[in-house]
């Protein structure tokens, strides 16, 4: 039997424990530092209302960066939607803007499927109905609004309408491989058209006269001596790796990178960030940012680590803090490495596995002794970091940029069809590797197993409007 | 047509010399009528002055919907949609969308039972609006339906040889359509 006294100081402590764990998950809560503090960051996760989708995971604990203000509401979240994912919508000629949904004729099919926010089909925290693309609704969503489609395409007639999102179909936001145009225009091409157009870089080419680049700090003359202090110089390589980079070659020196100023003083940064890279490279960096690598950084967490995926890792860089020199390696920038081995270096799913084997490595080793031109093998970079024509906004100057958001083009992977596949494969048969995900799988070992039909129906369509279009003919000439 | 409904003049702002000062009064069916005349005569001036004369007359360059891939004009009906799409983003309360009783894009079919019945009537008689009023969700709308004509070799030339157009004898000075400009009452 508990005496008064054992009953007290039992009472106390059950008091201070509330108190520390009340006090715990409070500040866990409301310091907005909590997400990278070791010792806070626990209380938010058990403060989490459910896991996070697969493209935001690496950020839930930042809940500042979704969740601006407390109580804001679902304007408030979508203003955070849009901070992130909106300039890539607006690349992607949304198929489904915000303004479809608004336009009052639109308002008795928005009472059904209200998507003028995107939280209405993408709904953090639900694991349990979180689909492929972070989508939350049921996979027959199109019906609410295209239910009579089968009257203005009869050969979509008894198609399900969780089918409409199959690979090869359509996309809600991103059809630019996919209208009927489109695929009008490449009917009948061959599954290899013999020819590699991927992009050449051309930055040196054009950064004298690209918005943005410091001519001024780095005029475009080689450089052959390095003007670190000597005291400095730790690594022996470091000199001959940066003479034989594009660096020297465009009059990059090592105080390019290495010094800094404050308040008037000069001073020595012995591992510059993604920031100093940023210089020059801006797009780049803010690719990088936009991407798994980077996405913690731009949210002001720690640098991801390997460690942190879910995605199959290799134990043995678990820790390796992701930055530009993770891949690209300080002082050599070798863009060949980057290409392929910092990938293989981390990655250890089963389609990283596969590329030795696969038809592309073994381009990639005959472009790599000198057999094929640049261009001519395919790495990994050639089809997650693609290259594309950039402009700054307004600007004249063309480069071609290496996109350095690798999932930018990943999901759905029919956003790889053009900048990628589409450089050396026919339309058709890119499409159908795409939707074989064993081949996937393999890294494109072999060759498709079934073909998509949307090629077909285009054609037939074609078809079918040429010959009503003769009948007429034939009718006014009688 | 109950045009004593008035309205406050905030879409002043839009440049329209209709309102001298921030307190004058200005009635659904004027407001809709400027603003249709700033639509048209933009319209009119990109159609003619760029689309026709470039593509038509001088060959220059073609207008495709497919104006980024086929680095080509805008077509007019584009650069009208994108222009309605950037009001809506400004969220002026106003909204406007081309539509036709023959469109390509069947998606630009009248929907409403107003709109149905205000583009049959301009079709019939071009030279006069219809005017209406209705209510969409849970917002009663003052709606203008102008007859959308047309107005140069461009727009006949295009539409009538399209694939997916359902008409292919327009002529010049015909409506092809109709501008629906939609303003929420109060």
């Amino acid at each position: 039997m508990a005496t008064p006294k054992s009953r007290r100081i039992f009472w106390i402590w059950w008091g201070i424990l509330t108190v520390t764990v009340a006090g715990y998950l409070s500040a866990g809560l409301l310091l907005k530092s909590a997400a990278g503090n070791p010792w806070l960051s626990p209380a938010r996760s058990m403060l989490l209302p459910g896991k996070t989708s697969h493209g935001h995971y690496q950020i839930e604990l930042a809940c500042e960066s979704c969740h601006a203000k407390p109580f804001a509401g679902r304007e408030a979240l979508q203003e955070a939607c849009v901070r992130c994912h909106g300039q890539e919508l607006k690349d992607a000629v949304d198929k489904h803007p915000q303004s479809k949904f608004t336009d009052p004729r639109n308002a008795e099919l928005a009472e059904k499927l209200d998507a003028t926010l995107c939280v209405t089909c993408h709904v953090e925290h639900r694991p349990e109905i979180t689909r492929p693309m972070g989508v939350t609704l049921a996979g027959d969503f199109c019906f609410h609004c295209h239910q009579d489609i089968a009257k203005d395409r009869p050969s979509h007639k008894g198609m399900g309408f969780d089918t409409c999102n199959s690979a090869g179909c359509h996309k809600f936001h991103d059809n630019r491989a996919l209208y009927e145009d489109f695929l009008a225009k490449h009917i009948g091409e061959p599954a290899v058209l013999g020819r590699t157009t991927l992009p050449k870089r051309n930055f040196r080419d054009v950064a004298a006269d690209f918005p943005g680049y410091p001519a001024d700090r780095f005029p475009l003359k080689p450089q052959t001596v390095p003007d670190a202090p000597v005291e400095l110089m730790k690594s022996k390589d470091a000199a001959a790796d940066w003479l034989a980079t594009a660096h020297a070659r465009s009059g990059v020196n090592c105080s390019g990178c290495h010094e800094a100023e404050t308040a008037g003083k000069q001073f020595w940064v012995r591992k510059p960030d993604h920031k100093v890279c940023a210089t020059c490279h801006e797009p780049e960096a803010k690719g990088f940012l936009a991407g798994k690598h980077g996405m913690r950084l731009a949210e002001g967490l720690s640098p991801m680590t390997p460690g942190q995926a879910r995605q199959p890792m290799h134990s043995k860089v678990r820790g390796t803090e992701l930055s530009c020199t993770s891949c690209h390696g300080a002082h050599r920038f070798d863009t060949k490495k980057a290409a392929v081995e910092a990938c293989t270096g981390c990655h250890r799913d089963g389609h990283t596995a596969a590329y030795e084997k696969s038809p592309h490595y073994a381009l990639w080793k005959k472009e790599l002794a000198g057999e094929l031109p640049p261009g001519g093998g395919v790495s990994c970079a050639s089809c997650h970091l693609p290259r594309d024509e950039y402009r700054e906004p307004g600007g004249s100057v063309k480069r071609v940029l290496v996109q350095h958001n690798q999932n930018d083009n990943l999901r759905p992977s029919e956003k790889m069809l053009r900048p990628v596949c589409m450089s050396c494969h026919g339309l058709g048969f890119a499409t159908d590797a795409l939707a074989d995900a064993k081949l996937v799988a393999d890294n494109f070992l072999g060759k498709p197993r079934a073909s998509i039909k949307s090629l077909d129906m285009v054609a037939d369509r074609l078809k079918e409007i040429e010959e009503g279009r003769r009948q007429k003919n034939v009718g006014a000439k009688k | 047509m109950k045009t004593g409904k008035t309205m406050k003049a905030a879409w002043a702002a839009a440049g329209l010399a209709l309102a001298s000062s921030a307190s004058a009064q200005v009635s659904y069916k004027d407001m809709a009528d400027a603003l249709h005349a700033v639509m048209e005569s933009d319209r009119t001036v990109y159609t003619r002055m760029v689309v026709n004369r470039l593509q038509n007359e001088e060959k220059v360059i073609k207008a495709s919907e497919h104006f980024k891939d086929d680095k080509a004009l805008p077509l007019p009906a584009q650069m009208f949609r994108f222009g309605a799409e950037m009001v809506a983003q400004k969220k002026m309360g106003f909204s406007y969308s081309l539509q036709s009783l023959w469109p390509i894009n069947k998606q630009n079919m009248p929907k409403t039972a107003l709109e149905k019945k205000g583009l049959d009537a301009v079709a019939k008689d071009p030279a006069k609006p219809f005017y209406g009023e209705e209510t969409l969700g849970k917002t009663k709308y003052f709606t203008a339906i102008y007859a959308d004509k047309a107005i140069a070799p461009a727009c006949v030339t295009c539409h009538n040889e399209h694939k997916d157009t359902p008409k292919k004898d327009f002529k010049i000075g015909q409506a092809m359509g109709g501008v629906v400009l939609r303003i929420p009452m109060k």
